[in-house]
């Protein structure tokens, strides 16, 4: 064996030789990969494929924002949340109440949604975090049911079980008017997701990003190693909320209308089940998920409109025996069986799911 | 002996690296750490021993802040850290390994030690720029892997990894953060000779300045590494002395020493 | 000055008999979190079914109203038996969305299973003739069934506490609640204990689901629509404690109560403010150990 040196001092050898392969390997895990452009050529061809399901397409996009701003708490912090609706209706009730009291400029109506969905994360961030487990995913239920409850009740200011009406829109940057074909929101919904989507990426790539995975992956070693961890995951919650407020924002633009559902148990769990469907913790599992959950609640609904909440009950049973990991977990799988080496990493920021 | 610790009337002029006073912890009903007073000195190689359940990895936990105490003061190179939540202490240059590997099961060998030495440097944090162009971080980590012998290994994921090597990367990520004092729980227990040749090694290596404490069974170990030893039984210091004092007592032995026979 | 008294009787009385039915229904669902380390959000599944099964043989079969009770607890815990060894066990202590994924599902397919079974309405709940109407209790009328819910949840909470102080089993599962660690080290035979357990806290889910029929009307969405107030139960009283929930399900029916008398417009605004106050200052719940951290 030799005298190597001590590790403070030893890190002057690998600079003086090529990169290592896994230094390499890590440097370049970011870079955009071709497969990646594919959700937007698709999204772009859908445009003119399908005239008639422009108004359908914008609201796809933005539940896919909505379960990838979820993504980021629930699958790279690992808080499990019941209650992200709290946000995702905040930033709509925020926008559509401001633009009814005559506020029209879309753009800083979704920044003042994103604002105020924030501040309701910021706000609850500190009970909710403190916590664990079961409390603290009862803790996620009660913010959304209260809000819910509040508006449901401040009725001059909501509009109540009614829902907020006399929204007004104005073009966007002046020029695009929100038509009645969803031409405009459409495109309008699918930038904002491709930004929103490029903001998430970036941060799970980023220290920041790999810390919250890291916590995820296992917390007491994350203190440590000196991680201030109910920052980080607050930071993640924070953003993650401000995300989905700017979809409940964009919902309030498109649609010129808010209502309870937005707060609601069931658009809470219905991004839960969607980003299960589609792999949580993994970019693309929201690309997937919310497509096949519409689909396939669609589905169900037209073959059995009593029961169809029975096969999806049974599909998610399916899914938490067979398919841990989502669409995109089996992917992984497959990709491994074909390709049975230790280099398993396939789809970006998948390699961390255990 | 050279180093006799000096009398505890002198003890606020000589800082230590690391001081406990009146340490106490119970789970419920259960007393597992009671009145500990502790001193590891500065560039100390300390061993603590003592039966399974004395409240070993216990002292860690209080020590690092993974638990708060019921009662006492920790004081980390004299000043007091008891109210400093764990990653303060982390910046102060204590660093761990768990006796039950605690790593990223899912992250590459690699990244778990990156991870680390990001949270030193204080890039663990930011927000924008891609990790992996952190060149530093990753360089770093690199070398420490290679130092512990584990580059080969750098791209597997933790959980592929076979138990010995896990237990080099415990200390490669503790290292990774560069620690004034380094507290080890067990860290060769139940590696195979290949990988605990390379950790006693490692321990061999560690900065003259350094003060380490390790937790371990292996009496020879203990021997070859430790220039001091507690034995901790029943959560009280029973003893406190030279390996050479310490395997010569009769106590120590009845009580250590019986209780692993009975295993 | 007699109407505030009467009110406050009144208040007390009912928040007391809505307690004794969430401490009933909610005490599995805190032991199975704090013993198995499982997130149950099917728990309410357990209560329903009491609930049904008891109407429907007592409504439609005849059978007598304290045998329809025992069969609906005895019949929904063996049951109960048979999900834990081929589904939850799987996932104890393992990823808790896993659980929550699963559970989900569970409840999606019984809400639709009793829809199917039973019809979307609420299944009606008359209490027999003998527990019907008013009752005089120091010279005031409290209806009687109600009265009797307190009675009875008195009884069967003595004795669960004295079951488990008293007897070995409950030993052992008080000390694998207390400490799962040690109970395991100490060699315990955790896999049988567990399912004994699991049906133990959905027997007793099923016993409040049937005697509480009357407070909380069983109907398809009963799993979903109450699920916060028991998790508010457990989480308040405190993980890994049984005693805890207790006093949290008498705070949590009394305050419920009372907001609902005093300002019935807000709903169950106060109760959720009241709960995320308190687990601000107390984010292991009034009763929870300082355990780990
Ligand atoms: N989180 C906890 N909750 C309850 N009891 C605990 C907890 N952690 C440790 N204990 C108990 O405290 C006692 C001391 O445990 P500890 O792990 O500190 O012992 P140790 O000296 O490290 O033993 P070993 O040699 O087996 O590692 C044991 O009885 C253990 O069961
Ligand atoms: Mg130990």
């Amino acid at each position: 064996m030799s005298d190597t040196p001590l590790p403070s001092v030893a890190t002057t050898s690998v600079r003086d030789r090529p990169l290592p392969e896994a230094v390499r390997r890590l440097a370049r895990r970011h870079h955009p990969r071709v497969y990646e452009a594919l959700p937007w050529l698709l999204a772009t061809a859908g445009y003119f494929a399908f005239p008639d399901y422009r108004q359908l397409g914008a609201q796809v996009f933005i539940a896919i924002l909505f379960a990838l701003a979820t993504d980021l708490i629930l699958g790279y912090a690992g808080v499990i949340t019941l209650g992200q609706a709290a946000f995702f209706g905040s930033g709509a009730y925020f926008c559509g109440i401001l633009s009814a009291h005559g506020w029209s400029e879309p753009l800083s109506l979704l920044i003042a949604g994103a604002a105020a969905a924030a501040a309701v994360g910021f706000l609850s961030g500190f009970v909710v975090l403190r916590t664990t487990g079961l409390t603290q995913l009862m803790l996620t239920l009660i913010v959304a049911v209260m809000l819910g409850e509040a508006a449901n009740k401040a009725t001059g200011l909501t509009g109540g079980a009614n829902g907020l009406q006399g929204m007004e829109i104005a073009p966007i940057f002046g020029v695009f008017e929100l038509d009645l074909y969803g031409r405009t929101a459409y495109c309008y919904c699918l930038v904002l997701l491709f930004l929103g989507w490029l903001a998430v990426r970036t941060l799970i790539y980023s220290p920041f990003g790999r810390s919250l995975t890291g916590i995820r992956e296992s917390e007491a070693r994350m203190r440590a190693i000196g991680s201030p961890v109910f920052r980080r995951r607050l930071t993640a919650y924070v953003i993650s909320a401000a995300l989905c407020g700017v979809a409940g924002a964009l919902l309030a633009e498109t649609t010129q209308l808010v209502a309870l559902d937005t707060l609601s148990f069931e658009r809470s769990g219905a991004v839960v089940i969607m980003l299960i469907i589609g792999g949580v913790g993994r970019l693309y599992g929201a690309f997937l998920g919310v497509p096949i959950y519409m689909i396939l609640q669609d589905r169900f609904a037209q073959a059995d409109p009593t029961y169809w909440y029975f096969w999806i009950g049974v599909f998610l049973l399916l899914i938490v025996l067979f398919a841990r990991g989502g669409i995109i977990g089996l992917v992984e799988r497959g990709a491994r069986l074909i390709r049975p080496r230790r280099r398993s990493v396939s789809t970006p920021g998948s390699e961390n799911i255990g | 002996m050279v180093a006799e610790p000096p009398p505890p009337d002198n003890a606020a002029k000589q800082d230590f690296a690391l001081e406990t006073r009146g340490l106490e912890r119970s789970f419920g009903a259960l007393a597992v750490t009671r009145n500990v007073d502790f001193r590891l000195e500065q560039g100390a190689r300390h061993a603590l021993i003592g039966p399974n359940g004395a409240g070993k990895t216990t002292f860690i936990n209080l020590v690092t802040g993974a638990l708060k105490p019921s009662a006492g003061r920790i004081l980390l190179g004299g000043s007091d850290v008891t109210a400093l939540p764990q990653e303060q202490r982390v910046k102060r240059g204590l660093a761990r390994t768990f006796q039950i590997n605690t790593l990223y099961r899912g992250l590459s060998v690699l990244e778990n030690v990156c991870l680390a030495i990001g949270e030193r440097l204080g890039s663990g944090g930011r927000l924008f720029r891609p990790a992996g162009s952190h060149r530093e971080v990753l360089l770093s980590a690199y070398a420490l892997l290679e130092r512990l012998r584990l580059a080969d290994d750098a791209s597997r994921l933790v959980r592929e990894l076979p138990y010995g090597r896990q237990r080099l990367l415990e200390i490669a990520v503790a290292l990774g953060l560069e620690p004034k004092v380094l507290l080890l729980d067990e860290p060769a227990a139940g590696v195979p000779s290949a990988e605990s040749g390379i950790i006693i090694e490692v321990i061999e290596s560690l900065p003259a300045d350094l003060a380490l404490l390790i937790i371990e069974h292996d009496m020879d170990l203990v021997f070859r590494l430790a220039r001091r030893v507690t034995v901790l039984v029943q959560g009280t210091i029973m003893l406190e002395g030279t390996p050479r004092e310490i395997a010569g007592d009769a106590r120590v032995r009845d009580v250590y020493l019986g209780e692993r026979e009975h295993r | 000055m007699t109407d505030a008294v009467s009110a406050v009787v009144s208040i007390g009385f009912h928040g007391v008999a809505f307690a004794m039915v969430l401490y009933l229904i909610s005490v599995g669902l805190g032991v199975t979190m704090g013993l198995m380390g499982f997130v149950n959000l099917a728990h309410g599944v357990f209560a329903a079914a009491g609930g049904y099964v008891m109407t429907t043989l007592f409504n439609d079969e005849g059978v007598p109203f304290p045998l329809a009770v025992a069969i609906a607890a005895i019949l929904v815990g063996s049951v109960s038996i048979v999900l834990e060894r081929a589904l939850y066990r799987r996932f104890y202590g393992g990823d808790e969305l896993d659980q929550v994924l699963l559970t989900i599902a569970i409840v999606f397919i019984a809400i639709a299973g009793a829809k199917y079974i039973w019809g979307s309405e609420q299944a009606p709940m008359h209490p027999p003739h003998y527990l019907a109407g008013q009752i005089e209790l120091g010279g005031r009328d409290f209806p009687a069934y109600r009265t009797f819910i307190i009675g009875a949840g008195a009884v069967l909470v003595t004795l669960l506490w004295l079951g488990l102080d008293r007897t070995r089993l409950g030993a052992k599962i008080r000390a694998a609640v207390d400490n799962r660690r040690m109970a395991q080290s100490v060699g315990i035979n955790t896999s049988g204990l567990f399912s004994f357990t699991f049906a133990l806290g959905t027997g007793l889910a099923a016993l409040g689901g049937a005697l509480g029929a009357e407070i909380l009307p069983v109907f398809p969405g009963y799993p979903l629509d109450n699920l916060i107030f028991f998790l508010i139960v457990v989480a308040v009283g405190g993980l890994g404690t049984i005693r805890g929930p207790f006093f949290a399900a008498l705070l949590l029916g009394v305050a419920d109560t009372a907001f609902k008398y005093l300002l019935p417009e807000f709903g169950s605004f106060f109760i959720y403010a009241l709960t995320l106050v308190i687990l601000l200052v107390r984010p292991r719940g009034l009763f929870g150990q300082i355990g780990r951290a």
